[in-house]
């Protein structure tokens, strides 16, 4: 390892943190959707839908905060984009630094950005009426998984990011993974859904998580659900992660 | 220490199918500005990327600054500085802001001071705390080209450095460039402006097809123009003139 990592690394994270505050507006871009989608189902849909619990915004919330995560990993693509396509990186590697926490510095400010429209959202659910009875250790939980969820997501960012010719193409690449929930238990118990729909949406990774991380806001045993919530997260985590230092490298 | 900055000997390189360097020589000495000449698509990134560590090589050998760019580029990523030929600046940051990063990257004492001059010596002071998202183009290339001097590298790349410039412009980025030589600096640059390397160069080469069809000091190369004939004042062949002769004597072999 280079001996200047950990200095190298503080200057990307000064600057990672520099993008984020002086692009709260991306922040709020990437709430407007989940927070849209939560007034519709709770207030539109939302007495029409069957779920078996109290409040359905606390039915919901779990794939509304997957939602806003998987959307506000396409501005992480983008901005690995612009770093490649206007030639940050070329500069930066020509440096003599660390050159993982170029890297680095993008997957942190994805967290971080993506942490910040998770908390607003969870925020304006509580105005709507979301309650949750878990304590400290089932929110931590909580937040563990969705960090996972988003690193998983940042890794996958990152190959779109660094392999996309065009800005078109990055931005292409989170649709599915926005549209992913929809056919999970995040709107609607699997149950009521034709067979085939319902054979995807129980194994596909939203449900397990979207099951997770609902049983822990609610109080719930959690059961194996969260095992293979888990391991869909590392393993995409692993895959992506490889694919994604694969193509950082290739440009050798 | 040996005194040669640059030494390239067979430089090959393909992308994919398109062959981009058919074996390339050249060799540039210290404290000296050398300016590879070349027309659109001729490869002059492609070796300005080779010798600053970012692409390898196909086939031969680039030694710089002593250090093998493939083997050692470590030691050849301590020795130079590069920079690009679109201008690559953070452009959320302010103009500060980059150089000061650049600064701590290269971990230098007093980053701010040293950003500072540097804002002072490109005329940036003014619009030093703004973001360079806000700078024209012009001034995007003088934060870029003072982001390329910190630290004081001992050879610094410069991939078309004055492309898109006004004339004004480009006269402030060759004063700096001549300043860097007369330092000491070893330069390396390309330019698609004939006068350009006329101004500037020590030793000039000029990339066609792959291939280093003259390369020597600009009194060498006006050598190989032939004399002037029935013109009634003698006058000094420009590298431009030189450069269509000598392209189009190879078309010519070529068609043969
Ligand atoms: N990454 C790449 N993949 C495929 N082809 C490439 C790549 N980079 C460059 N080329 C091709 O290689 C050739 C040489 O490119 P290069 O950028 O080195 O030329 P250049 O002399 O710098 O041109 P310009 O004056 O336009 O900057 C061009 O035909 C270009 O299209
Ligand atoms: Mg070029």
């Amino acid at each position: 390892m280079n001996k200047h990592f950990f200095s190298d690394m503080g200057v990307m994270v000064g600057r990672s943190m520099r993008h984020i505050s002086r692009s709260m507006d991306t922040i709020i871009t990437v709430t407007i959707t989940p927070i849209a989608l939560l007034l519709l189902f709770v207030y539109v849909f939302g007495g029409a839908i069957q779920t078996g619990t109290d409040h359905y915004v606390n039915y919901l919330m779990p794939g509304i905060l997957l939602i806003a995560v998987a959307s506000g990993i396409s501005y992480t693509a983008y901005r690995l984009f612009l770093d490649k396509s206007k030639g940050i990186f070329e500069r930066f590697h020509s440096m003599p630094i660390a050159r993982s926490t170029v890297l680095w510095g993008h997957v942190l400010t994805s967290l971080v950005s993506n942490a910040l429209s998770v908390i607003i959202i969870i925020f304006v659910a509580l105005i709507m009426g979301f309650r949750s009875s878990a304590g400290v250790l089932s929110w931590l939980a909580v937040a563990g998984i969705i960090a996972l969820f988003t690193l998983a997501l940042t890794w996958m960012a990152a190959i779109a990011g660094l392999s996309a010719k065009s800005v078109d193409g990055v931005s292409a690449f989170s649709y599915p993974l926005i549209f992913l929930p929809f056919i999970s238990s995040a709107f609607v118990p699997t149950e009521s859904m034709p067979w085939a729909v319902r054979a995807f949406a129980e194994n596909q990774p939203v449900t397990s998580i979207v099951e997770s991380i609902r049983a822990l806001l609610s109080n719930q045993p959690v059961g194996n659900e969260i095992w293979i919530a888990l391991a869909w997260c590392v393993g995409i985590m692993i895959v992506a992660y490889f694919f994604a230092m694969r193509v950082y490298k290739a440009r050798r | 220490m040996q005194n040669q900055s640059i030494q390239v000997k067979g430089l090959q390189k393909s992308y994919k199918k398109l062959q981009v360097l058919k074996g390339v020589d050249f060799e540039v000495e210290k404290g000296t500005i050398f300016a590879l000449l070349g027309s659109n698509g001729a490869g002059k990134t492609t070796v300005v990327k080779i010798l600053s560590t970012l692409l390898k090589p196909d086939g031969g050998t680039a030694t710089v600054n002593g250090f093998e760019v493939v083997s050692k580029s470590e030691n050849v990523r301590k020795s130079i500085s590069l920079t690009g030929q679109f201008a690559a600046v953070d452009e959320v940051l302010t103009g500060r802001e980059n150089l000061i990063m650049i600064a701590r990257l290269r971990h230098l004492e007093q980053p701010r001071q040293v950003a500072d001059e540097l804002l002072q010596r490109f005329g940036l002071t003014g619009a030093a705390d703004r973001r360079a998202s806000t700078y024209s183009g012009g001034m995007r290339r003088r934060l870029d080209i003072a982001m390329s001097l910190i630290g004081k590298p001992q050879i610094i790349f410069l991939d078309e450095p004055t492309t898109g410039l006004d004339p004004e412009a480009r006269i402030e980025v060759w004063k700096v460039v001549k300043e860097l030589a007369d330092s000491g600096t070893t330069v390396f640059l390309t330019t698609q402006y004939l006068e350009e390397a006329e101004q500037l160069a020590d030793r000039i080469a000029i990339l066609h097809e792959g291939r280093l069809i003259a390369s020597g000091t600009l009194e060498k190369l006006k050598k190989l123009f032939p004399p002037a004939k029935v013109e009634y004042v003698e006058k000094q062949p420009s590298l431009e003139e030189i450069f269509l002769t000598i392209i189009n004597k190879k078309e010519e072999t070529k068609d043969e």
